[in-house]
């Protein structure tokens, strides 16, 4: 059940990106030319995802819990720090470079376009790096504390 | 690079971006999850104790057949149109994989997800990426004239 019902969104999602243009790097990139040849159609699918899932997460959040889990899962983390704000900054990089993000990517995957692979491969890489590199600092930081105590 | 114009599509925008977020809206519903590509992506990828794979696996499935089903409903196959060169997609995607790992989340987590729930974080990341994104195009396109 809970298969089917991740299978069916995940579904919902990949439809909603196909037609919205979101797998389509030319349409992602001329959103993001204001001085170039501008399509504005991005605009609508913020808008569009955002005030369906803002009217949605309303109802949604007021229960106790969902329907097939204990406990609602939500980041409750409030800080902004280098962190989120580095990591952001860098992806829109490598977003303005391509044109695609994961959420466009994901479901692009299933026209079986060469290009699509290859850019999710290296976003695969990327994932990899960042954790390993994550964790290299992590353990470093770890041992400095240790060392300062 | 090629510039290849695009047609402004405001409805065909609109009802996908509306089922973007009827997908992320039932699967806080039922799972009581956030639908980030980056975190369920990264959560296969790298699973931790928790007996999260199967869920993640059937969601991205489940995205990947959507291009499959707008062929079959609509007799077409979703236009996807690459101006950028392999080299340009292999070092793009590897810095967009490092900073949705760093800034826990990409357009659909902190976009649509996490400004939908008023989050700090989530709209400092959308508003940061979404400026170093329209930069980025436009040296690109602008000042290195590719």
């Amino acid at each position: 059940m809970r298969y089917v019902t991740s299978y069916v969104i995940g579904l919902i999602f990949g439809i909603g990106i196909s037609i919205s243009g979101m797998a389509n790097p030319a349409k992602v990139l001329n959103f993001f030319d204001v001085a170039g040849n501008w399509d504005p159609s991005l605009i609508f699918v913020m808008g569009g995802a955002l005030v369906v899932t803002f009217i949605g997460y309303r109802f949604v959040l007021r229960r106790t819990a969902p329907i097939v889990d204990a406990t609602f899962h939500l980041p409750d983390n409030p800080h902004l720090d280098m962190r989120l704000l580095g990591g952001a900054a860098v992806f829109g990089i490598g977003w303005g470079i391509t044109g695609f993000c994961p959420g466009g990517a994901l479901p692009a995957l299933g026209t079986g376009r060469f290009e699509v692979v290859a850019f999710v491969a290296a976003l695969i890489a990327g994932i990899f790096a960042a954790k390993a590199l994550m964790a290299l600092t992590g353990t470093r930081a770890a041992r400095v504390l240790r060392r300062e105590t | 690079m090629i510039m290849i114009d695009t047609i402004f599509t405001p409805w065909q925008s609109l009802a996908g971006g509306a089922l973007i977020g009827l997908a992320s809206v039932l699967l806080m519903l039922t799972l009581g999850r956030i639908l980030g590509a980056t975190g369920i992506l990264a959560g296969v990828l790298t699973p931790t104790t928790h007996p999260d794979t199967g869920w993640r696996l059937a969601v991205l499935a489940g995205m990947v057949t959507g291009p499959l089903a707008v062929l079959a409903l609509t007799g077409q196959m979703p236009v996807v149109q690459v101006p950028v060169t392999l080299p340009m997609l292999l070092i793009g995607g590897f810095l967009v994989g490092i900073g949705v790992t760093y800034g826990s989340g990409c357009t659909s987590g902190h976009g649509v997800c996490g400004m939908a729930r008023l989050s700090r974080r989530s709209i400092a990341a959308t508003a940061t990426f979404m400026v170093t994104t329209a930069i980025t195009v436009f040296i690109i396109r602008h000042v290195l004239g590719a």
